[in-house]
């Protein structure tokens, strides 16, 4: 088993012939994944290729669903568009949109987080690397040769943090790696993702990479002390980040915490989570709670 | 919030504005404000005061609190008085903020004190309204002390604020009636302010009451989402660019997310995390020798070509603080071995100006043809280390040596 994306996942992309797009499809189609179409309102009835596959071009999300019975997305279209193809796809009820697009205002991000609420449609992102689940499917940006099928989950703030990791650990491999972005506003959550390794029966142990901004560490925190009875590791970047301007006062009354990178460790640990230092440290860890 | 800010810093993502530059916004969307102007000299302060007539005050534009404490607002009676009073108070600095304008506005009595802000609520992933009439105290103090006093209301982002929505705020900070319909067209227009300005907090603090009943937003701090930048053409001419550093100025002109830290262990890294990450782990081995630190923030993205490479060395090695530069890529999109190109190519392209030794470190993909790229290059300055630890640790010696 993995999470959110298995080896029956039947991916489509929304922005499929830009640059971006095109790289990592052919990166996706590589890797083994179903890519069973792409979305392009003005290039609908084409298809792109890719050595030797040849994928359709449909004009909307809702047609690409109907044609490939496609029930996951991979968005890549820029910024100002992004919302729109966000809320095309909820408007579809797909299962599962992966929104990878970096530099989303955060208005948009809240109101298609907003928009979605009540509706069939799992966002991830915006501004992420995607998710994997080795040797079934990858959608998204993570490259797929770093490690294989394996015992560990992965959920993480950061892209590059997130490679990291499944390198240092690839010799055990991972269920799913799932990078859910950075942004203040992101769909699918730490607590989102650590309930779904706790109930996946292939995910023996869980590592959880934060970074300094915002609770959802800490809520994650007091999450795992109540809901998780798999081992978690945890990683914490941004001890050393200079403090920047305060941006008023009313912030740290709504989030309750210092958001710093100390604050997140010292809620991981008083929830029994053991804190690397840094990510080798961190990769230890796991190994010594595997035995 | 200082760790959002901090993110946000890292991240390049939210801007905040002067004073002043909140009360234009203000103003420009409706929201009633004093009679007032900014001034970067005393004979700028002089001509404002002269035009408003009567009791002024001087105000310190700064981007931190505690300026009244620090000297930073003035009150006086005359133009003469305020051109003396901005004499004082321009290149006061304040917690490290050196104040290079100030804001001449109407002195007004205040007969109450209200606050009232809209800000991004990222834990419950909605916007927020907060109000309150308790003045004379630090909001923060009122959130602890007295939270009954503060209302806070979600508003939704897919319906934003109508009159409906306002008068739900207004209502629950239980605003008195005499200024209920004033505030309420307030909350509206401040709406109006944080939507179509694209923020991610707009705050009043303090919503005043004059003695003769009209409300007011007296001062005020609007943040700004620099993400939006491409539908707020606007935006642009509001950044700071005197408050910038010139390295990041540099680094900015380039397009490199590049922030100047104190310390002397020049790093660059691919991704946010990983860069972060990287700070980290260089601070700590940098314990071992005398307390070397990081000397910035570099974050070169996925793709890290060459191009880049040699862009991102310039401004580091551009950096006199800088004693020693650890290059940290994680071959994940981009294979090690055009990692590895791109730092002998940006070396070649930097000729006598790389002056500095430079420890590299390269994990993940191809990472052995990228290995022998630069085993092959040979360059004196360039030193390979297998692991992140172990290559901080030697940036980090060679920095303190």
């Amino acid at each position: 088993m993995s999470i959110f994306l298995t080896e029956n996942s039947k991916v489509i992309v929304q922005g499929i012939t830009g640059s971006e797009g095109r790289k990592h499809t052919q990166r996706m189609l590589a890797s083994g994944t179903a890519v069973v179409g792409g979305v392009n309102p003005s290039k609908a009835g084409q298809t792109v290729d890719f050595d030797g596959t040849s994928v359709p071009v449909f004009g909307s999300v809702a047609e690409a669903m109907k044609e490939t019975g496609a029930d996951v997305t991979v968005v890549f279209v820029p910024p100002k568009f992004a919302k729109g193809a966000v809320v095309e796809a909820v408007d579809a009820g797909i299962g599962l949109c992966v929104v990878i697009t970096e530099g989303i205002p955060v208005k948009d991000s809240t109101e298609f987080w907003a928009y979605a609420q009540g509706k069939s449609t799992r966002i991830i992102g915006p501004n992420c690397p995607g998710l994997i689940s080795p040797g079934r499917s990858n959608a998204g940006i993570i490259p797929a040769n770093i490690t294989q099928a394996g015992k560990i989950g992965l959920v993480s703030k950061s892209g590059t943090l997130t490679y990291q990791m499944m390198y240092e650990l690839r010799d055990i491999g991972f269920s799913t790696a799932i990078g859910i972005g950075g942004d203040p506003v992101i769909g699918t959550t730490h607590i989102d993702a650590l309930q779904a390794f706790q109930d996946d029966p292939e995910t023996e142990a869980i590592v959880m990479i934060g970074e300094i901004g915002g609770d959802a560490e800490e809520r994650a925190a007091e999450f795992i002390k109540a809901h998780v009875t798999k081992p978690v590791v945890g990683y914490v970047a941004g001890f050393t980040a200079p403090e920047g301007k305060t941006m008023g006062h009313a912030g740290a009354i709504v989030s309750g915490s210092a958001g710093t990178a100390q604050a997140k460790k010292e809620a991981l640990e008083a929830a029994g989570v053991k804190v690397g230092k840094t990510p080798s440290e961190t990769a230890r860890l796991m190994r010594e709670l595997l035995g | 919030m200082v760790g959002r800010a901090v993110a946000g810093a890292l991240r390049s993502l939210f801007v905040d504005l002067f004073e002043y530059q909140a009360r234009d916004m203000f103003a420009a969307h409706g929201v009633p404000v004093l009679p007032g102007g900014v001034a970067e000299t005393p004979e700028q302060a002089e001509a404002i005061a002269r035009d408003i007539a009567g009791q002024v005050v001087v105000k310190a534009q700064v981007k931190v609190g505690g300026r009244g404490k620090a000297g930073g607002v003035k009150l006086a009676d005359s133009p003469e008085e305020a051109k003396a009073r901005a004499t004082d108070i321009l290149g006061l600095d304040i917690k490290g903020h050196v104040t290079r304008k100030v804001m001449v506005a109407q002195a007004s009595d205040i007969a109450e004190e209200y606050y009232f802000s809209y800000l991004l609520d990222r834990s419950n992933r909605t916007f927020l309204a907060m109000a309150s009439v308790e003045g004379g105290m630090e909001i923060e103090e009122i959130a602890v002390t007295k939270p009954e006093a503060l209302a806070r209301i979600a508003v939704d982002a897919t319906v934003g604020v109508d009159r409906a929505k306002a008068e739900e705020i207004v209502d629950a900070a239980k605003f008195p009636a005499e200024v209920r319909d004033q505030v309420i067209d307030i909350a509206i227009k401040l709406w109006d302010v944080f939507s179509k300005e694209d923020a991610t907090l707009v705050e009043v603090n303090p919503l005043a009451k004059a003695p003769d009943g009209t409300v007011l937003a007296l001062d005020g701090k609007v943040t700004l989402d620099e993400n939006a930048a491409f539908r707020q053409a606007g935006h642009e001419a509001l950044e700071d660019a005197a408050a910038a550093d010139p390295l990041e100025a540099a680094a900015k002109e380039k397009g490199l997310n590049y922030v100047k830290l104190e310390g002397e262990v020049g790093i660059i890294g691919n991704g946010a995390g990983l860069v972060m990450s990287t700070l980290d782990v260089v601070a700590y081995a940098g314990e071992e020798f005398g307390g070397v630190r990081p000397a910035n923030f570099l974050d070169i993205g996925g793709g890290a070509s060459a191009q880049v490479m040699a862009d991102g060395l310039g401004i580091i090695l551009g950096d006199p603080a800088v004693k020693s530069v650890f290059v940290n890529v994680f071959g994940g999109i981009t294979a090690c071995d055009a990692v590895a190109d791109g730092i002998v190519s940006a070396l070649a392209m930097l000729g006598d100006d790389a002056t500095k030794p430079l420890v590299v470190r390269l994990d993940g993909n191809n990472v052995d043809e990228g290995r022998r790229i630069l085993a092959e290059a040979a360059h004196p300055l360039v030193t390979v280390v297998d692991t992140m630890d172990g290559a901080a640790r030697r940036a980090a010696e060679l920095a303190a040596a």
